[in-house]
């Protein structure tokens, strides 16, 4: 007993340093989740003359991603969104964060485009609304226009095969 | 002009790096010397030259304004570099929601409902100071509750051990057995010393009295033990 009582408050101890240690502290969970996603009307980068308004979506299950071309890492899930569009299991929007239009075009023409459109959002004000703080991010919206889930960062093969493609299937099976 | 400084330079560092093979004190402080005075003011007069220099982007427009906006930024987290409020980070971030926070305080909000502001968007985590909910409860009596417990421990411990040292009443019986013990320890250690240390007896006294004391002690003990 004498000894058991500190290695227990030992053992509580490393266990939560432990966990603290794995955490993840650029993973901030998003207030957003489950919420309606901020609607917006903005122009599309390729059809300047056409607004897109996030409305439009509702009653489908589609990915915004948030990207700009002076983003290194969207560089690195770029390929991987491509494929994803290539599969048409979900439709997704780029939100062309804080750009330049001509640079995002080269960029898209470059990288390939996997958006069915790209709005622009040039002061970064969508973003703001949608809680972006570092790009890349992509959220998964729902048919009623709620908010999923929210990627920081580039998406991986990894978060697509066991998240993001699993939550799209089974909420585009839901009415 | 040029090139003489450039022969100057070049001449100085050789010299240096001789002296510095040759050991010669004097020429390795002159020839460093001569380095770092061409250093000090033929570099700067050249970047003068050649650089233009811009006005500073004045930060703060109204004085009030951005009293309030830094007031309300020192406790607010920047999501970038996170161990940075928004009021000190230069990152981009911190840039926006400076921007946002002065644009707000312009349009007449109040401190609450910027900050609502910001935590619809953010989450808590933006809060340097967390509030008060069922999720951070631990963390905000978590401490008082470690304190009393560890308070509780402490006054336990230290009462269980004035408890542990108790006065023993010893029977009849046991003082003779006591008595009988200590006669054969004392007769055993003056016989030993005798032998050995005839001359030594004022020591041997001293030293047998101690050892009588230290039976007495360990007996006592022993027999604490026992009840």
């Amino acid at each position: 007993m004498r000894y058991l009582l500190p290695l227990f408050a030992f053992l509580v101890l490393a266990v939560f340093l432990f966990v603290g240690l794995s955490l993840n502290p650029r993973q901030v969970p998003s207030p957003l989740i489950d919420k309606p996603a901020p609607e917006f009307q903005l122009y599309s980068l390729h059809e300047p003359d056409r607004i897109f308004s996030s409305k439009e979506n509702i009653g489908k299950v589609w990915l915004l991603n948030v990207w700009a071309s002076w983003c290194v890492a969207c560089r690195d899930e770029h390929p991987l969104l491509v494929q994803l569009a290539n599969s048409g299991i979900v439709p997704i929007y780029g939100l062309n964060y804080k750009d330049e239009n001509t640079t995002a075009k080269q960029w898209l023409k470059h990288f390939g485009d996997p958006y069915i459109a790209s709005v622009v959002d040039p002061d970064g004000a969508v973003g703001i609304d949608y809680g972006v703080y570092g790009v890349p991010e992509t959220y998964v919206i729902d048919k009623q226009g709620i908010i999923r889930h929210k990627q920081i960062g580039p998406v991986t093969v990894d978060s697509l095969q066991n998240k993001i493609i699993p939550l799209i299937v089974e909420l585009q099976k839901q009415t | 002009m040029k090139k003489f400084l450039v022969s100057f330079l070049y001449n100085s560092v050789r010299v240096c790096a001789d002296g510095i093979t040759l050991k010669r004190f004097s020429d390795v402080f002159f020839s460093s010397t001569a380095v770092m005075l061409v250093i000090l003011f033929v570099m700067p007069s050249q970047s003068l030259a050649e650089t233009e220099y811009k006005e500073a982007v004045p930060v703060a427009e109204n004085p009030e304004i951005e009293k309030r906006m830094l007031a309300l930024t020192e406790d607010l987290r920047c999501l970038v570099c996170q161990n940075e409020s928004i009021a000190e980070s230069r990152a981009d971030f911190s840039n926006d929601m400076r921007r946002i926070i002065r644009e707000q305080i312009k349009a007449n909000k109040t401190d609450d409902e910027i900050i609502d502001f910001l935590v619809d968007r953010y989450g808590d985590f933006v809060l340097y100071n967390p509030p008060m909910k069922a999720t951070t409860v631990l963390l905000w009596f978590g401490p008082l509750v470690f304190f009393i417990l560890s308070t509780w421990f402490l006054v336990k411990f230290l009462k269980g051990r004035r408890q542990e040292i108790k006065e023993v009443t010893l029977s009849e019986a046991e003082l003779k057995k006591a008595a009988v013990l200590l006669d054969e320890s004392h007769a055993k250690v003056s016989g030993n010393q005798h032998k050995e240390n005839d001359n030594l007896n004022e020591r041997d006294n001293s030293s047998t009295r101690k050892q009588h004391q230290k039976t007495d002690v360990s007996v006592r003990e022993n027999k604490g033990n026992n009840v």
